[in-house]
């Protein structure tokens, strides 16, 4: 906290704006309220009410009966049930399989992430009249639910931090098993990415080297068995087993039913190991957790995250590297996916800071020399740094090695329709034409759907 | 999946036995399986119907966000299903005691399925064997039409939370082929009252002109009445004639019968077959239908019977207090929340107190002095029989909406909880908002299943109109797409759905240099739109 009071002062004197002052008064007050931000980023999920229609016996009765949602999953498997929805295309009807994730949070960071096929049955509902949304602000008032027990009217009985609002979807689907079962999972999810909605390929860039990875190929050979008949070939060796065996004379006439056949002179192609040569990437997932992020900001980019690190790990069968970096005002690096992905928001933002790492890490490791380097930054856009004067630099040290830089502007929406600072200062360092290669912008208003979230990806790649 | 030991079926049998001696009526035989987790694989996505026909949404995960209740009216989740006989599925390592508290919350159900009048249309057969046949019917229909059987059944799906289930119940009733309408009920309940503002005094006048009438000629007032206003205007008969033929259309709230009934489509010879999926959708719909109507009664009452039979036995002995802990988790009020057991146990007890007491008729409830009504007492001793009126009667509509009252909320203190942003601490607040019977109700009455009403018919150019009734509620709009192309490919031509789409105003801007936590409080506006598919392209224009 006092850290960041310092930061703020130090930022003042440089002058500030009124809205640039307003915007770091937010995300201080937020901080404020919230305790120690480096606390405050581990803060659990939010308890969820029940409806009505959720209590079922077996549940309540304790008869251990597992949920059946498990039991829907993949009853068939995800290619008979993707070809169908290619079908439906062809058969002029839209496509109704979607990919799906059901994330179980845990409080000890054991999120889990289960990648589905999932659809939607569309009927004629009633929605929910939405009079003040979540984020929005305005006297958020709901319908209401049941209660019961002691309390005068008005009296407040329970409270639940707003920034708690966040993070993936709630639900079962949760199998055993650490935290690789993410990859295995992501794996898939990158499989079916990259089918179904096509997905450009990145450019490589980097290193021939040789990985550890096989094609196989019908090109041995081998005799007694195998996949196809070399005809060529056997009939070379049926005539020298002859000519061993003194059957064919030279000068003579040869009579092509009497050779003899001995089972090792057929000769067969067979499938065999090739070794494949693939280039190196390691990928940078940079993700803002700052406290305006909270809610749907943080869940787009979160989500956006998961789609290209799930495309990432199939494209190149588990062969980049990636690492995980996570930013307020100031940067870490975080080991895994899992808590890159389920890190709490707080704090304020300095975009600056988070860009710095980056290019430490990539200097004092020196993996410019041996990889593509390819990095992906989530944000609102806020940032303290209002004209980008410390952030452009780090930039442009980036843009040196990078292949390609994708950076998500996901709209807090806080202050409506506006522009946000790292758009503007990215525009008007001219860098996004200049660069146009290396560098690419993708904003996404708040309420954006999964679908956008795709385009997106194909915005930062293509 | 097998029955369950003999044993357990011997204690099953022992509670049928206190069950009846306690009023309750079900038929005697009844099905209990062990289920394993492997069993629950393939029922689960069957809603536990065993035999219900196969759909590839079956093998995805459905998408639960948004409405899942209002999307599938079926809990996939039940212990007893409504067949006969019923079938109820149980785990294998049940200690004795809490078999016989889930048998006699089981027999509860068994015992609602079979007498609320709800459920009347499912008792004449057995839903696993009509199940069975309709599975065969699509697995043969698959062999010869392939993947286009799925599209069917996929497009009536998307239409099946609209059956006309109250049609059916009235149908039932024995009340419908009624007298069609009268000249006389046409002239004062249609004629009189069109127009936008029709004028109250003039109705007014007209019932005292028809009153007066018959008074002076007790013999044929009321012709001369009719022959007086058929003079007056002469359209009348003609509108009442056209009237009349327009009741002959069926499923006016039902589209699926609609479409069955009308669609030019559907009637070709080659497209014949898909008439038998929409019936075989329909009646599967319809089946479910009364289970979701009467989740709170039917938790309720089991959870009430299972709580006095087995207080009342002797089996209990010895494990009063894992009755105490499992009978807490079941039916205990949440703080924040609604448990559809809890209410309903707590409403059926409340009513057989009262009931005891005489506190049901017209004495009780014109008595306005609240020490009187304290100490009213009648000692009638009804509160069993009331309750079992009830449990055959009423939906959870009418449950609530009835019996939901100031003495009940004030016993149990129940009350309705709000939710509201702090700004000053960045929190939702949950606080108690109202102890009043009526928001209390009204809260309930809201979270209930309620499906939109639609009604169908064929414009002019023989498109297909969906009207939706407006109820204060939207339609949820990314649904709306999907309907109605499947709606398109099952009539074979245009389709329009009319309905209402709430329109945010932005209030004043003046006030927007208050800074980033002050948002104008947004009001909305009602329009009227007309959505179109179109060769599968859906526009949308304002109507009116």
């Amino acid at each position: 906290m006092h850290r960041l009071q310092q930061l703020y002062r130090r930022l003042e004197a440089r002058g500030l704006t009124d809205e640039q002052r307003r915007l770091i008064e937010f995300e201080l007050a937020l901080v404020e309220r919230s305790g120690d931000p480096q606390q405050a980023h581990r803060l659990g999920p939010a308890p969820q009410v029940r409806s009505l229609y959720s209590y079922a016996d077996p549940d309540l009765f304790g008869q251990g009966l597992p949920s059946p949602v498990l039991s829907m999953v993949a009853a068939q498997s995800l290619d008979h049930l993707l070809e169908r929805d290619l079908q439906r295309e062809k058969d002029g009807f839209p496509r109704k399989i979607r990919i799906g994730k059901l994330v179980k949070p845990g409080r000890d960071g054991d999120d889990k992430v289960v990648v589905i096929p999932t659809t939607v049955e569309e009927k004629l509902i009633h929605d929910r009249l939405r009079e003040d949304e979540e984020g929005e602000g305005g006297e958020g008032q709901e319908a209401g639910e049941g209660g019961v027990g002691e309390g005068e009217e008005g009296e407040v009985i329970g409270e639940q931090p707003v920034r708690e609002e966040q993070g993936g979807g709630s639900g079962s689907g949760q199998g055993q098993g650490g935290a690789h079962e993410l990859e295995s999972t992501v794996y898939d999810l990158g499989r079916v990415l990259t089918e179904q909605f096509a997905l450009p390929n990145l450019r490589d860039k980097g290193k021939k080297r040789s990985l550890t990875r096989f094609a196989y190929d019908l090109t041995d050979k081998n005799r007694g068995f195998g996949q196809i008949l070399d005809k060529k070939a056997t009939l070379k060796r049926v005539l020298q087993t002859n000519i061993a065996l003194g059957r064919v004379q030279a000068g003579t006439r040869i009579d092509a039913g009497s050779l003899m056949v001995s089972p090792k002179d057929r000769v067969y192609r067979i499938l065999s190991r090739e070794k494949d040569y693939e280039s190196q990437a390691v990928v940078f997932f940079v993700r803002d957790y700052s406290g305006s992020m909270a809610g749907k900001p943080t869940e787009l980019v979160v989500n956006q995250h998961v789609l290209i690190y799930a495309w990432l790990s199939y494209q190149y069968q588990n062969q980049v590297e990636t690492r995980f970096i996570l930013h307020d005002t100031e940067a870490r690096e975080v080991d895994t996916f899992q808590a890159y992905y389920q890190m709490q928001v707080a704090g304020g933002t300095q975009v600056a800071s988070a860009y710095r790492l980056v290019n430490r890490i990539v200097t004092e490791e020196e993996l410019a020399r041996d990889y593509s380097i390819y990095i992906f930054h989530g944000t609102d856009g806020d940032d303290w740094d209002t004209y980008g004067e410390e952030s452009l630099p780090e930039l442009e040290k980036m843009l040196v090695y990078a292949s390609r830089i994708g950076i998500t502007v996901a709209e807090n929406g806080i202050e409506g329709a506006r522009r946000s600072e790292v758009e503007k200062y990215l525009t008007k360092s001219g860098l996004l034409e200049s660069k146009k290669e290396l560098l690419r912008l993708d904003v996404m208003p708040k309420d954006s759907t999964e679908a956008r979230v795709i385009e997106g990806i194909k915005r930062l790649i293509s | 999946m097998e029955l369950i030991s003999q044993h357990a079926k011997g204690i099953m049998e022992g509670c049928k036995d206190r069950a009846r001696q306690a009023g309750l009526r079900f038929a005697d035989e009844t099905l209990e399986y062990i289920v394993t987790n492997r069993d629950l694989l393939e029922l689960g996505p069957k809603v536990m119907i065993p035999t219900l026909y196969d759909y590839w949404v079956q093998d995805v995960e459905v998408l639960r966000e948004q409405g899942r209740y209002e999307l599938y009216p079926n809990n996939p989740y039940e212990t007893v299903i409504n067949t006969r006989p019923p079938i109820s599925y149980y785990n294998d390592n049940n200690p004795d005691w809490l078999n016989v508290m889930i048998f006699y919350h089981v027999i509860g159900h068994i015992d609602f399925f079979q007498n609320n009048l709800f459920f009347r249309h499912t008792w004449e057969y057995d839903f696993t064997g009509r199940a069975l046949a309709d599975k065969r019917l699509f697995a043969k229909l698959r062999s010869e039409k392939g993947r286009w059987v799925d599209y069917v059944i996929e497009f009536a799906r998307t239409l099946d939370n609209l059956v006309g289930y109250f049609d059916l119940l009235a149908a039932g009733e024995g009340t419908k082929p009624a007298n069609p309408m009268s000249l006389l009920d046409y002239y004062f309940d249609v004629f009189l009252q069109r127009g936008p503002n029709p004028a109250v005094s003039r109705y007014s006048r007209e019932i005292e002109r028809y009153n007066q009438m018959i008074r002076d000629f007790p013999g044929d007032g009321e012709t001369r009445f009719v022959k007086s206003v058929i003079e007056q205007y002469a359209e009348l008969e003609a509108l009442y004639a056209r009237k009349l033929k327009e009741k002959e259309t069926v499923g006016r709230t039902d589209p699926l019968r609609f479409l069955m009934a009308y669609s030019p489509f559907l009637h070709r010879e080659e497209n014949r077959w898909m008439l038998m999926i929409l019936e075989v959708i329909r009646s599967t719909s319809l089946y479910f239908q009364p289970q979701i109507r009467t989740k709170i009664l039917n938790e309720g009452w089991a959870s009430y019977w299972h709580d006095t039979l087995f207080l009342g036995d002797d089996r209990i002995r010895g494990h009063e207090v894992d009755y105490a802990i499992v009978n807490a988790k079941v039916t205990s009020m949440p703080r924040v929340g609604l448990n559809p057991y809890a209410l309903g146990m707590r409403l059926f007890q409340y009513l057989e107190e009262q009931a005891d007491r005489g506190r049901t008729g017209l004495a009780y409830f014109q008595t306005t002095d609240r020490a009187a009504r304290q100490r009213f007492d009648r000692a009638t001793g009804q509160g069993r029989d009331y309750i079992f009126h009830i449990r055959q009667s009423h939906c959870d509509t009418m449950f609530v909406n009835s019996f939901i009252d100031q003495d009940f909320i004030d016993q149990h203190r129940l009350f309705v909880v709000g939710k509201r942003l702090n700004k000053e601490r960045m929190t939702w607040q949950y606080y108690v908002k109202s102890r009043k019977a009526a928001d209390y109700r009204q809260m309930v009455a809201d979270s209930l299943y309620h499906p939109p009403r639609v009604e169908v018919s064929v414009a002019e150019n023989g498109a297909l109109v969906l009207d939706h009734l407006f109820e204060g509620k939207p339609l949820v709009r990314d649904f709306i797409g999907g309907v109605l192309l499947g709606l398109e490919f099952l009539w074979g031509g245009e389709v329009h759905l009319l309905t209402s789409v709430p329109i945010p105003i932005k209030a004043g801007r003046g006030d927007d240099d208050q800074g980033r936590e002050e948002t104008p409080k947004r009001t909305i506006e009602w329009k009227r739109f007309r959505y179109t598919m179109k060769n599968r392209t859906l526009s949308r224009t304002l109507a009116e």
